[in-house]
């Protein structure tokens, strides 16, 4: 039995949990540091890198404003390339849309690309309850498939484990999977690594039919896109017989020249490489190379209630870089499934809500799993403005009469208590120095309401130990470890 | 299921009330990135940044070519290689010119891809193509399954991969890359060999696609 996002406490509570874990605090420190210190050089060897995010922004906004004739053009050209393709208005229509078309193919196997829309909606628990078994192919994913576990990051989902669990894992599950974990197994990445690639392999030249998402579909040209560095996209994407994928609606873009922004700022913001190893792109089917049967699912599951909220609605440009959660000192601290959902960190707090509504506590609480201090929105590839959406949705929780009063006060303790230790303050400040004029103390339009009768968490121009260590000779940095 | 289609459009449309009816996307603007100056000494780039991707890199001139590639096979100790049908004899040296391939002057039998099934193409050592664009920048090579590049499986499967380059297919960025690639194609994107870095983010070269990349830029 795979777990489930579904029931999860809400974050205040899970936060507290997360926390008391020193293992995954100190796991999540190490890794988040080290890709955010990737993602500024890489940023930073880019003269036009502010062009380059308002141009995505603007792309993505394009889109989005025009959706409806995005998609219908993005339908006609798969299907002129030779391919078919499926709506899906909730993740129930999309998992049973998979289910047929894999058992049309008379096979009960697929090998699957890391694919949070396919994640979203619980796809495997639903294939399995149609007899059919799915295979992570992603060694993250595998790791977490295998560990009968969660994702806790976007990008790298096996974040929260280190080499010794990881080794762990293999040697325990990977016999009930397939081919078993070499014996003498140690705990070296690279041996852990190559465990993963013979274990894979099987599955890989024996597949038949595989299943995808993408980080972009081409109105223009009916082109998907998927970015990766393994080469099991590129396995996925190219031995089996049929390719399904599983897209949001908003990851189209209207043409194929859009394309070179992202491919620029998303390797960059994402895992702080000029580029990902290996990015595939395919255009219906392509005789004699290939899947020759190609499906697209386009889902909605509840991005069109987030396209409604006319402040909201910027949530749907994410590329799902990740950077938002590797600056976040809340993330940092507490890790992703606290969040109770696939999307975790800034980007989750904001998603989430919107996507399920604020009607459940889990939901109604994440809006406030945040210190506001905007380093989210400064590192954001497409400018997304996330502590602008976060005071908009704490008012619509607030606003929500009983249910609403009692969530806000629990969440209202989860940031008191993130705020409230001189560690954890220090954490906030430093994340925040570098956007600290971007958060307004009164929040403009509709949020104001929310911020009319509540402070904002103040932020501080510069943080005193931040000064304290700036002006120390040789400026050592010896931060607590916390 | 047309009913979704439509319910999904049309809740699409009611979300975009707040979008004047007039509008069109192009009134949503978006500001051009200038397209950077040509020529920036972009061979030299593209070495360096495939050689901070771990890849194997050399310079050639046109008439060492064969011997780079005999030279490059028999360092990797290949004995048997795979190559797209249309790939120009004389990169491997002349061989026996039939459906079979040859042998080439590295003692590597070369097989030209005839459909080859995905278990034989496990059995080969390595695989030899040439390239649609190479970005220096980025110190990526794009394949575009055209000429001398065969199959996307072909390069996928075996653990080595040894790509020629051509200077005039080197660009200097992504965007010139994207205007020059035609995307009805399949297109592969190859910055250094596989990697992942998802153990305690160690990096580790090669899962799944060849664990190794050996470039030879020709001119
Ligand atoms: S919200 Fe922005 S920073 Fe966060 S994952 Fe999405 S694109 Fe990346």
């Amino acid at each position: 039995m795979s777990r489930t996002f579904i029931g999860m406490p809400a974050f205040p509570r899970a936060a507290r949990t997360a926390t008391a874990d020193a293992q995954l605090r100190h796991n999540l420190r190490a890794a988040t540091r080290t890709i955010r210190g990737k993602r500024a050089a890489a940023v930073g060897e880019l003269d036009d890198w502010a062009a380059l995010r308002a141009a995505g922004k603007a792309v993505k906004e394009r889109t989005l404003r025009h959706l409806d004739r995005y998609l219908e053009q993005l339908e006609a050209s798969v299907t002129a390339a030779g391919g078919h393709v499926h709506w899906a208005a909730d993740a129930a229509e999309a998992n049973r849309i998979v289910a047929d078309l894999v058992q049309a193919t008379g096979h009960s196997e697929v090998v699957k690309v890391k694919s949070m829309a396919t994640q979203e909606i619980g796809l495997n628990d639903a294939l399995r309850e149609a007899g059919i078994t799915a295979y992570e192919t992603d060694l993250a994913e595998l790791i977490v498939q295998l560990g009968d576990d969660l994702p806790s990051h976007i990008l790298v989902p096996a974040i929260h484990r280190d080499r010794a669990e990881i080794r762990e894992i293999f040697l325990r599950r990977m016999a009930g999977w397939g081919v078993p974990a070499p014996e003498g197994l140690t705990d070296d990445p690279r041996a852990l690594a190559e465990a993963a690639r013979v274990h894979l392999r099987e599955k890989f030249l024996n597949a038949r039919v595989a299943v995808s998402g993408a980080n972009f579909a081409v109105a223009e040209t009916g082109t998907l896109v998927v970015l990766e560095s393994e080469g099991n996209g590129r396995m996925c994407l190219t031995l089996p017989e049929t390719l399904i994928s599983v897209v949001g609606i908003e990851k189209t873009i209207p043409t194929w020249a859009d394309l070179d922004v992202f491919l620029r700022t998303l390797p960059r913001s994402a895992t702080g490489e000029r580029m990902n190893p290996y990015t595939s792109t395919w255009t219906g089917v392509t005789p004699g190379d290939g899947p020759q049967e190609f499906h697209l699912v386009l889902l909605d599951n509840g991005r069109t209630d987030v396209l409604a909220d006319e402040v909201g609605r910027q949530a749907l440009r994410c590329i799902r870089c990740s950077a938002c959660l590797n600056i976040c000192p809340v993330y940092e601290r507490t890790g992703g499934h606290a969040y109770g959902s696939v999307y975790p960190g800034p980007i989750g707090a904001i998603l989430t809500p919107q996507l399920r509504g604020t009607g459940g506590e889990p939901e109604a609480s994440l809006p406030y799993a945040s210190s506001l201090c905007g380093a989210c929105y400064e590192v954001c590839p497409v400018a997304i403005d996330i502590p602008e959406v976060l005071v908009h949705l704490r008012e619509r929780v607030a606003s929500a009469g009983g249910a609403g009063h009692r969530v806000e006060k629990a969440a209202m303790a989860a940031a008191g208590w993130v705020l409230g230790d001189g560690r954890r303050l220090g954490a906030a400040q430093r994340a925040a120095a570098a956007a600290r004029s971007l958060v307004p103390r009164r929040l403009p339009g509709p949020a104001g309401a929310w911020t009319d009768t509540r402070d904002l968490p103040a932020v501080p121009g510069e943080s005193f130990r931040r000064w304290w260590r700036d002006r120390r000779v040789g400026g050592a940095d010896t931060e607590a470890e916390s | 299921m047309s009913g979704s289609r439509e319910r999904i459009l049309a809740r699409v449309r009611a979300a975009l009330a707040d979008v004047p009816a007039g509008e069109r996307p192009a009134d949503v603007e978006v500001p051009r990135i200038d397209a950077r100056p040509a020529g920036r000494g972009g061979l030299d780039v593209l070495v360096d940044r495939l050689s901070d991707y771990r890849a194997l890199v050399h310079r050639v001139a046109p008439e060492e070519l064969p011997g780079a590639v005999a030279a490059a096979l028999r360092r990797r100790g290949a004995r048997r290689v795979v190559v797209p049908s249309d790939l120009p004899p004389r990169w491997t040296g002349a061989w026996a010119d039939t459906d079979s391939g040859g042998t080439s002057p590295a003692g590597a039998r070369v097989l030209r891809d005839a459909g080859t099934g995905i278990a034989a193409l496990d059995a080969v050592d390595g695989v030899v193509t040439g390239c649609a664009v190479a970005i220096a920048e980025t110190g990526t090579i794009v394949l575009d399954c055209g000429e001398a590049q065969g199959r996307r499986a072909l390069t996928l499967v075996p653990d080595y991969h040894l790509c020629v380059v051509r200077a005039d297919q080197v660009v200097d960025d992504v965007p010139r890359a994207v205007s020059l690639l035609d995307p009805r194609r399949p297109l592969t994107w190859i910055s250094g060999p596989s990697a992942t870095s998802d153990i305690e983010l160690d990096r580790v070269e090669g899962v799944h696609g060849p664990r190794t990349l050996e470039v030879l830029i020709v001119g």
